[in-house]
Order: structure tokens, then sequence, then C-alpha cells
């Protein structure tokens, strides 16, 4: 499908921006840079159509509230590199597809489907803890910091505030 | 409701739940394609208000999780996902 409402000059960009922060990270970009550059593309039009890069490979609510969680990168990549080389759309891929030694296929779906994750945000009261500081943990790369609220972006993989949860 | 209908040989109804920005829906389609058949798809991202509700509640009696792509053989069987040898297998 066609999508003009995006112009390339764009989509080189934010592929170039991705690609340093993702390798500078240790993180890989899909080497299929067709396929790669077309899921970029989405990402800039969910960012239109939504106000935030949600997941092109998901269907968003338009709520970016119910949607922290697909907000690219997901909370999802990390464990799906980790188990099946490649994040649920294919845009971050292992090493090893990296070089070859692996091939590229859809893997299943992680995030848990809309009633589960209801059920998750009722329980997901954190116990208070005699702490002097909360502990906040980036819900994307793992980051923790003890301190009265999270930082504005993750000073390790750049994501917003809203994408901590309280740990302790 | 808004389907698109690609012609191509009888293998029974095909109805491809897709999303107009996701990769692997795209394989899928082409897929089709490429084999030949004859299939309904529809984007469920570009729907919205009460439409967009009624197929999002006909996606998940196949598949509860509302992912995509879905692809249903015949109101019955369902291919979760671009997984190209099922998918090659049902259409045989
Ligand atoms: S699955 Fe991949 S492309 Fe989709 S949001 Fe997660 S990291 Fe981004």
């Amino acid at each position: 499908m066609n999508h003009p409402e995006v112009d390339e000059a764009k989509v080189d960009d934010y592929y170039l921006k991705i690609k340093k922060q993702a390798e500078s990270a240790g993180y890989h970009l899909n080497p299929d840079v067709e396929f790669t550059k077309s899921l970029i593309k989405s990402i800039i039009i969910n960012e239109n159509r939504y106000g935030y890069g949600a997941c092109p490979c998901r269907l968003s609510s338009g709520m970016r509230e119910d949607d922290v969680d697909i907000i690219c990168p997901c909370d999802y990549r990390d464990p799906d590199l980790q188990n099946y080389d490649a994040c649920y759309c294919g845009l971050y891929v292992s090493g090893e597809i990296l070089t070859g030694e692996k091939k590229l296929k859809a893997i299943p779906e992680r995030r848990p489907s809309p009633e589960q994750r209801e059920k998750i945000m009722i329980n997901k009261k954190p116990e208070s803890k005699d702490l002097p500081f909360p502990v906040w943990r980036c819900r994307v790369c793992g980051y923790l910091c003890a301190r009265e609220e999270p930082p504005e972006t993750c000073p390790i993989c750049k994501v917003d505030k809203d994408r901590f949860e309280r740990f302790i | 409701m808004p389907m698109d209908h690609v012609d191509g040989d009888n293998k029974g109804e095909l109805v491809l739940y897709a999303l107009s920005t996701c990769g692997w829906c795209k394989k899928t389609r082409l897929l089709l394609e490429d084999l030949k058949v004859e299939f309904s798809y529809i984007y469920v991202d570009l729907l919205e208000g009460e439409e967009r509700n009624e197929i999002i509640e006909q996606v998940k009696k196949y598949n509860s999780n509302l992912s995509f792509p879905t692809l249903v053989i015949d109101n019955d069987k369902t291919i979760v996902g671009f997984n190209e040898e099922k998918i090659r297998e049902a259409l045989v």
C-alpha cells in the first residue's frame, strides 16, 4: 500500500538516526534495508496518526496510555531478541541474523491479549516499602534508578518518562 | 463490510485481517497473490467507530490475541502470523 503522505527523505533521516542509536547501544537493525525502511515509514505514519510511534505490526488504540508498551522500541523487543533473534516486526534483529547465520522469520505475539492487559493493569499496584526513594525501572532497557520520579528521558535507551514502572 | 477483494482460484473462502502498516501482513498478502487464490482482505487499523469494533470482535473470535495478520479459511481454520508453510499447505 502506498503512503504518499510520508516523504522518503524523512524516512531516510529516521533510519539513519535509529541505526546509529541501535548500533551504539549494541542492537542491530534488520539488514534488509527495504523491509526496514518500510517499517520505519509505518512508524512515522503512526506518529502522525496517533501522536506516538506505535508498533506498526500491532493494532493501536489511539490512546497513548493504553499503548505505552508498544511504542517503538516496545517493551517486548529485548525478550523477543533473546528468544527469537528478532523483535515482533523484524525491525531489530540479533547478531546471528545480521551475519546470516540465522534466518529471520515471523515470531509469536508476546504482548498479552486486551483482556489479559486489563487484568495486569488492575493488579499492578506496587507495595510501598520503607525506602528513602522509590526505585524506577525502564521497561524497555531495564535501567534502574532510585529517585522521587523517573527521568524525563531514559539516559540509556532514550525513551520517554512514561515508559518507566515502579520497581520497588 | 468494507473488504477488498482479490480474484483468483477459489480455494475456499479466505479472509485476511491485516494492518496497513505491518510488514508481515504485507508479506502474507503478497504470498496469497503469488499463489493466485481468491481472497478478501481488510485493514483493521484504517477502520473507525462501530465498524472497527465490529471487525475487532470478529477477529477475536478466531484469534483472542487480536494479532495480525489473521487469515481465516472457510470461517473455520485460522492461521495467525506470516506462516508461509502453513498457508501453502492449507491452500494446495
Ligand atoms: S516489535 Fe519491533 S518495530 Fe514493533 S515496536 Fe517492538 S521494537 Fe519496534
